[in-house]
C-alpha cells in the first residue's frame, strides 16, 4: 500500500514524458512538463508524511503533537509558485517559435530553418 | 529522427528509466514512517525560538531563506525573460494586437463582468490578508501575492482597465516586482550590518500569536507577495498584449 | 495510509493521464484545472494546507489562465494570416 504513493509519483513523470515525446504542438508540451513537474511535489510531499500528525501549523494545537515534515512543505510551496512562472516563459518562447516559424508543429520546426 | 524511431527509443528508455524508480523507491522508507530529524528540530524550534506558529513560514523565510531568495530570482528571471521575448517582439509586430474598444467593455458577458466587479474588491482583502498572517497561518508571500494578481485581473476581466492617477499600470507592476525583489535581498544585507549574518533577524520577535511577531518574517512576506503579484501580472499582461495595463487616454 | 490519500492518489494518476492525451490546448487547459483541483485535494490530505493553497491559486487558476492566452495569441496570428492570403 505504501508504494501506491511513490507508484503515483514514478506514473506521472512517465505519462508527463510520454506526452512531450508524443506532442505534435508546442502549447500542449509545456502542460505535460507541467505534469512532470506535478510528480515531483506528489513524491516530496509522500515522502514527508508521517502516520497520525497533524499539519506543521501551531496557531490551535499544543507544540508536544507529532507534525508531518515542514522542509519537503517549504520546497514544495516554493516550487509550484516558481515552476508555474518558468512555464510562462516557455508558452512564450512557443508563441515566438510560431511567429518565427509559423507553426507549434516541433516536428516541423527543424525543417523550415535556412 | 523519424517519429516511429522515436517511439522506439522512448519506449526502451522509460522501461529502463521505470525499472530504476521502482529500484529506487523501494529503498524509501515506507510511507508515513519518515522520522528525519532535521525537520522534527526546526518544527520544534518554530514557536520558542522565532514567536510564530506557522512552522512551514519559518522554514521557507528564517530557517532555509536562502533557498527562498534563490527561488525568488528564478521567478524574476522568467519574467524578465517573457518580457523580452514578448515585449520585443512587439516592436517589429506585423499582426496588430486585437484592438482596444474604447467604448465597449471588453468582456461582452454581463454575468462575467458583474461577478467581476463584485469580486474584485474582497479578493483584494483576502489577498493582503493571506500575506499578512503568513507566519501565524497557511498562507503567505507566495500565495497572497498570486491572490492578489487575481484581484486586479478581475478588474480587467470586468470590462474595464486600471487608472492609476499618474503611473502607467504597467510600470507599476513593474516597480512592485522590483521592489519586492529587491526588498527580499536588501532585508538579508540588513541582517548583515545590523545582526552580523545574512538573512539574520534584527527585529524583536513579539508574542506568539500577534500579527507583528516573528522578527522580519512580516517583512520578507511582503516583499515577496509583491514581487509575485508584479511578475505574475506582467508576465499576464504581455500574453494579452498589454490590453488590460494601458492607460486610458493612450490609444 | 487512509482511504481519502488514496483516493485522492488515483484522482491525480488519471487526471494526469487525460492532462497528457488531450491534444487540443483549449481543452488541455480546462484539464489542467481539474488536475491541478485534484492535486490540491491531495496535498490537503497529505496534511500540507500551505502547499494546497498555493497548488490551488496557481493550478487551478494562474496556469489554465496564461496558457489560454498564449494560445489565443497564437490563434489570432493564424487567423491574420489566413486572412491575408
Amino acid at each position: 500500500m505504501s508504494f501506491l504513493a511513490y507508484g503515483v509519483a514514478g506514473w506521472l513523470f512517465l505519462v508527463g514524458l510520454y506526452g512531450i515525446v508524443t506532442s505534435r504542438n508546442l502549447i500542449h508540451l509545456v502542460v505535460c512538463l507541467t505534469v512532470v513537474q506535478a510528480s515531483t511535489y506528489v513524491l516530496l510531499l509522500a515522502i514527508g508524511f508521517r502516520d497520525g500528525a497533524t499539519a506543521p501549523i501551531y496557531a490551535d494545537i499544543p507544540t508536544s503533537r507529532p507534525v508531518v515534515d515542514p522542509v519537503v512543505a517549504t520546497l514544495t510551496l516554493t516550487d509550484v509558485v516558481v515552476e508555474a512562472t518558468v512555464a510562462a516563459l516557455l508558452l512564450s518562447l512557443a508563441v515566438q517559435a510560431h511567429r518565427r516559424f509559423g507553426t507549434l508543429d516541433p516536428d516541423e520546426l527543424g525543417a523550415l530553418r535556412g | 529522427m523519424t517519429r516511429r524511431f522515436r517511439m522506439v527509443v522512448f519506449g526502451l528508455g522509460a522501461a529502463g528509466l521505470a525499472g530504476l524508480l521502482a529500484w529506487g523507491f523501494a529503498g524509501l522508507p515506507s510511507f508515513g514512517s519518515f522520522d528525519g530529524a532535521y525537520g522534527q528540530l526546526l518544527a520544534h524550534l518554530t514557536v520558542p525560538e522565532r514567536h510564530a506558529t506557522s512552522a512551514v513560514s519559518v522554514s521557507t523565510f528564517d530557517f532555509r531563506g536562502v533557498d527562498t531568495l534563490g527561488e525568488e530570482f528564478i521567478l524574476f528571471t522568467a519574467a524578465i525573460g517573457v518580457l523580452v521575448l514578448l515585449r520585443g517582439q512587439r516592436a517589429g509586430e506585423t499582426v496588430a494586437a486585437e484592438p482596444i474598444r474604447q467604448r465597449e467593455p471588453a468582456a461582452e458577458s454581463k454575468t462575467l463582468r458583474s461577478v467581476g466587479t463584485a469580486l474584485a474588491a474582497p479578493v483584494l482583502v483576502l489577498g493582503i490578508y493571506v500575506v499578512a498572517h503568513g507566519h501565524l497561518t497557511p498562507g503567505g508571500g507566495f500565495q497572497g501575492g498570486v491572490i492578489l494578481m487575481t484581484a486586479f485581473l478581475l478588474v480587467y476581466l470586468a470590462g474595464t482597465h486600471l487608472d492609476l492617477r499618474r503611473a502607467t499600470p504597467l510600470g507599476a507592476m513593474e516597480a512592485a516586482e522590483g521592489t519586492g525583489a529587491a526588498g527580499f535581498a536588501l532585508i538579508g544585507l540588513g541582517g548583515i550590518v545590523l545582526a552580523g549574518a545574512f538573512l539574520e533577524n534584527f527585529i524583536g520577535f513579539g508574542t506568539v500569536g500577534n500579527l507583528v511577531s516573528g522578527g522580519v518574517i512580516p517583512l520578507l512576506n511582503i516583499s515577496v507577495g509583491l514581487e509575485v503579484m508584479g511578475a505574475v501580472l506582467v508576465i499576464v499582461g504581455e500574453l494579452l498584449d498589454q490590453r488590460f495595463l494601458v492607460r486610458r487616454g493612450d490609444r | 495510509m487512509t482511504a481519502v490519500q488514496a483516493v485522492a492518489l488515483v484522482v491525480v494518476a488519471l487526471a494526469g493521464t487525460a492532462v497528457a492525451l488531450t491534444r487540443d490546448p483549449a481543452r488541455q487547459a480546462l484539464v489542467a484545472g481539474i488536475f491541478g483541483f485534484s492535486l490540491a485535494i491531495l496535498f490537503l490530505a497529505f496534511q500540507a494546507p500551505d502547499v494546497a493553497l498555493s497548488q490551488i491559486v496557481v493550478g487551478a487558476v494562474a496556469l489554465p489562465a496564461m496558457i489560454i492566452y498564449a494560445y489565443r495569441k497564437v490563434q489570432r496570428r493564424e487567423e491574420v494570416e489566413r486572412g491575408q492570403r
